[in-house]
């Protein structure tokens, strides 16, 4: 065997692959047409031909892969008008690409040349499946940002919508969320309830974490599983045991009760992360610092504290992101003068199918990407400052 | 100089009595009901004109009444109850009044009368189902349809719903058997008035299941209010069963291609029921407020927002035009005589008797 087999594929080949992938992307055009057989079938042998014939034409790919653009674009078009030509042009730049890719053998181009066609196969499939995963876990998300958008009262993409019709956009549902006591309560709430929660699990969680991670502390396995147990205890059992507890010592149904609430649940995210970063710390450094006359506070907000920030910091983020997204706990611990977001949301679902709920959906992601990346960036500019590389 | 003594005496007394009471009261008030339009209806129609008589009063609302049953039993154990007043449907009061969750109400003492004074028991007459209940509005659970779906000859029977050759497509039911057993039979052939009767023996249960087994493939499920007038909107469905103020909100209101099938429609009530055991000021404010809420031209007011009939007798001629679109509301209500031809009379008592056991089996027979 030589290395120079990246020389033109056969018409054979080209068509058998083509074939898999016309199948694969006909299965879901197939199946929003109403039949997935069909959508297979015509999907691969589309793709088949076009392979088979486009194979002993490498010389003119670029006109070539033109055309195949322009022809699924016009194809589209024909079958239902702007949206669809869209969706046309995207698998017609996809099948050009995808069809010389394989002709001209430039898929083996970046991989070793003495790995074995099953190999090869090996590494594309395990590609295709990342893919597929990840547009399994993306899609939801995306599908709701355009239908926050709907000029409607539904979850419904109108005719206006797929045409690209301005008229069937509309910002009313932002306006509502901005505009609507219920919505703009609901916000205030999250926001006086997820710091507090969170300021709590982080001195707690941390204070345990350091405590726990001691090696003379009698008990630490068990209290450790205590700690954590919120985690792993179904929430609505959690929920309706503080419900009753709460309501006897009066503090069902008051701020403090639901904030004490998301706490406890937050504590065991900020005691995970912030043990996983004391494996790393040296404990010989708190000693050092103790030789050098510092006392324990001291020691542990000059010395311990910025070398276990990155754990902190994330487990509070883990903490907020749990108050802020908690719906169950809430239902039971609070009353209506504490209701959240997530229980404005989850009480719109169900009486009320309202957009607006998708706005706020939509804008609760971008903050949490803002939120996330602004984090990262922190979290590698600290490591930079203090020489470490970031991981 | 009496004379002017005296009338500071009765200035001051004048000052304060409006004062001494409204402190009896207290200023907060936590309402219970179903959200969306029909809450929307109840700000507007009686909260927003009872807080502007009664400023500094706090309204806060919790929309839980789907699950009112539950979480008042939890409250009763607790020994914490956190709501004031509570709109429920008429069975579901009648249960919490069987387990001695809610107060027991003495109509004519509490609510108002009629202008022309007829009492509160004459004026709501057989509505008033349960002791603990003051019921509000009369709604009807009914079928709209998309009207560019079904041909040229839109659904005019109930029956339609069970004919698959006719109206091809999915339909929305709602996830219980009431209302669902009933329109089987009928469509089966048994007469309206021994409905019951025949679903009152296991044959008649198995007969009424075996009719919906002829749709089960084509239907939808649904459990929220909501779901339908979206699942029309989308043309998911063809057809299908919810509440007529949903449907009239859908077609009046979003403009939506959305027909109404009035043909068997299932009446039910809805009404206020205060919880057992409130402290003595905030139930002085409930009761002030329930007084006001209910009286007939409240009730009036609140069909200007949604198609629900008012539940007193003295509020019907008050009804007016919708509240923004201008348009009639009488031929919208449920009880409209046109809309009223051929209605289904539920059973609450025999639904009351039997709906553990029949739950039970229409949930087999739906995993099945």
């Amino acid at each position: 065997m030589t290395i120079t087999n990246v020389q033109p594929q056969t018409p054979g080949f080209v068509a058998a692959v083509s074939a898999a992938a016309g199948a694969f992307f006909g299965l879901f055009v197939g199946t929003a047409q109403g039949s997935g057989l069909m959508g297979v079938i015509i999907g691969a042998v589309l793709l088949a031909a076009m392979g088979f014939v486009l194979t002993g034409m490498t010389d003119k790919e670029k006109p070539l892969r033109w055309i195949v653009f322009a022809a699924f674009l016009v194809a589209g078009y024909a079958m239902g008008g702007f949206s669809v030509a869209l969706v046309g042009a995207l698998f017609g730049w996809f099948a050009g690409w995808f069809i010389f890719w394989l002709a001209t053998s430039r898929y083996r181009m970046h991989l070793a040349p003495y790995l074995t066609p099953g190999q090869v196969l090996w590494h594309y499939t395990f590609r295709v499946i990342c893919g597929a995963i990840f547009v399994f876990l993306i899609t939801p998300i995306l599908v709701v940002m355009p239908l926050s958008f709907n000029a409607q009262d539904f979850f419904t993409f109108t005719p206006e919508m797929l045409r690209f019709d301005p008229a069937g956009y509309s910002l009313k549902h932002y306006e509502d969320f901005f505009n609507n006591p219920d919505w703009q309560q609901a916000l205030w709430n999250s926001l006086k309830i997820a710091p507090m929660a969170t300021l709590l699990s982080v001195s707690f969680g941390t204070l345990a974490a350091i405590g726990l991670s001691q090696p003379h502390v009698p008990f630490r396995r068990p209290i450790m599983a205590i700690l954590i147990s919120p985690m792993i205890v179904p929430l609505i059992i959690s929920a309706a045991g503080m419900y009753f507890f709460y309501s006897r010592i009066g503090l069902q149904g008051t701020y403090f009760g639901v904030v004490l609430a998301h706490a406890a649940l937050g504590i065991p995210f900020v005691i995970i992360t912030v043990t996983a970063t004391l494996v790393g710390f040296d404990q010989s450094l708190t000693r050092a610092a103790a030789n050098m006359g510092a006392g324990p506070v001291t020691t542990f907000f000059r010395v311990q504290m910025p070398l276990i920030l990155p754990g902190v910091i994330s487990g509070a983020l883990f903490a907020f992101i749990t108050s802020f997204d908690e719906v169950v706990v809430v239902l039971f611990v609070g009353s209506a003068g504490q209701k959240t977001l997530p229980w404005q949301m989850f009480t719109g679902l169900r009486e009320q199918i309202s957009p607006t709920i998708l706005a706020v959906a939509t804008l609760l992601v971008a903050i949490s990407i803002v939120l996330l990346t602004t984090v990262e960036m922190l979290r590698r500019r600290s490591e930079r400052l203090r020489g470490m590389t970031p991981s | 100089m009496k004379l002017s003594k005296l009338s500071v005496l009765v200035a001051t007394t004048a000052l304060c009595a409006p004062a001494a009471f409204a402190e009896e009261m207290a200023n907060e008030m936590t309402l219970v009901s179903w959200g969306g339009a029909y809450q929307a209806s109840q700000v507007k129609a009686y909260v927003e004109p009872y807080l502007e008589m009664n400023p500094g009063l706090k309204v806060i609302w919790d929309e839980s009444s789907a699950e009112a049953t539950a979480k008042m039993r939890a409250m009763a154990e607790a020994g914490n109850i956190t709501w004031d007043l509570v709109d429920a449907v008429a069975s579901d009061a009648m249960r919490m009044c069987d387990e001695g969750l809610i107060e027991e109400i003495d109509h004519d003492a509490v609510l108002a009368p009629a202008p022309d004074g007829t009492p509160p028991s004459e004026d709501f007459g057989e509505l008033l189902v349960s002791d603990c209940f003051v019921p509000q509005i009369v709604y009807s659970t009914t079928f709209g349809y998309r009207t560019d779906l079904v041909g040229d000859t839109p659904p005019t029977s109930v029956c339609d719903v069970f004919d698959l050759e006719k109206y091809p497509g999915k339909r929305a039911l709602q996830k219980r058997p009431i209302d669902n057993m009933e329109w089987a039979l009928y469509c089966d052939g048994v007469a309206k008035d021994e409905i019951y009767d025949v679903l009152s023996t296991p044959e008649g249960v198995d007969r009424a299941l075996a009719k919906l087994d002829t749709i089960k493939d084509q239907v939808v499920w649904w459990t929220a209010g909501a779901e339908t007038p979206q699942l029309l909107a989308d043309g998911e469905v063809v057809m299908g069963s919810t509440f007529n103020g949903r449907l009239f909100s859908a077609i009046a209101e979003q403009g939506q291609p959305i027909g109404m099938l009035w043909d068997m429609q299932s009446f039910d009530l809805d009404g206020w029921v205060v919880p057992a055991g409130l402290p003595a000021d905030r139930k002085a404010r409930v009761m002030d407020f329930l007084k006001f809420a209910t009286d007939t031209q409240r009730l009036a007011d609140q069909a200007k927002y949604i198609s629900y009939g008012p539940a007193r007798k003295s509020s019907a001629p008050l009804v007016g035009k919708h509240a923004e679109l201008g348009i009639d509301m009488a031929p919208h209500m449920p009880t409209d005589p046109a809309n009223a031809t051929n209605v289904h009379v539920y059973d609450y008592e025999w639904w009351a008797d039997n709906r553990d056991d029949l739950d039970a089996k229409f949930q087999a027979w739906l995993a099945k």
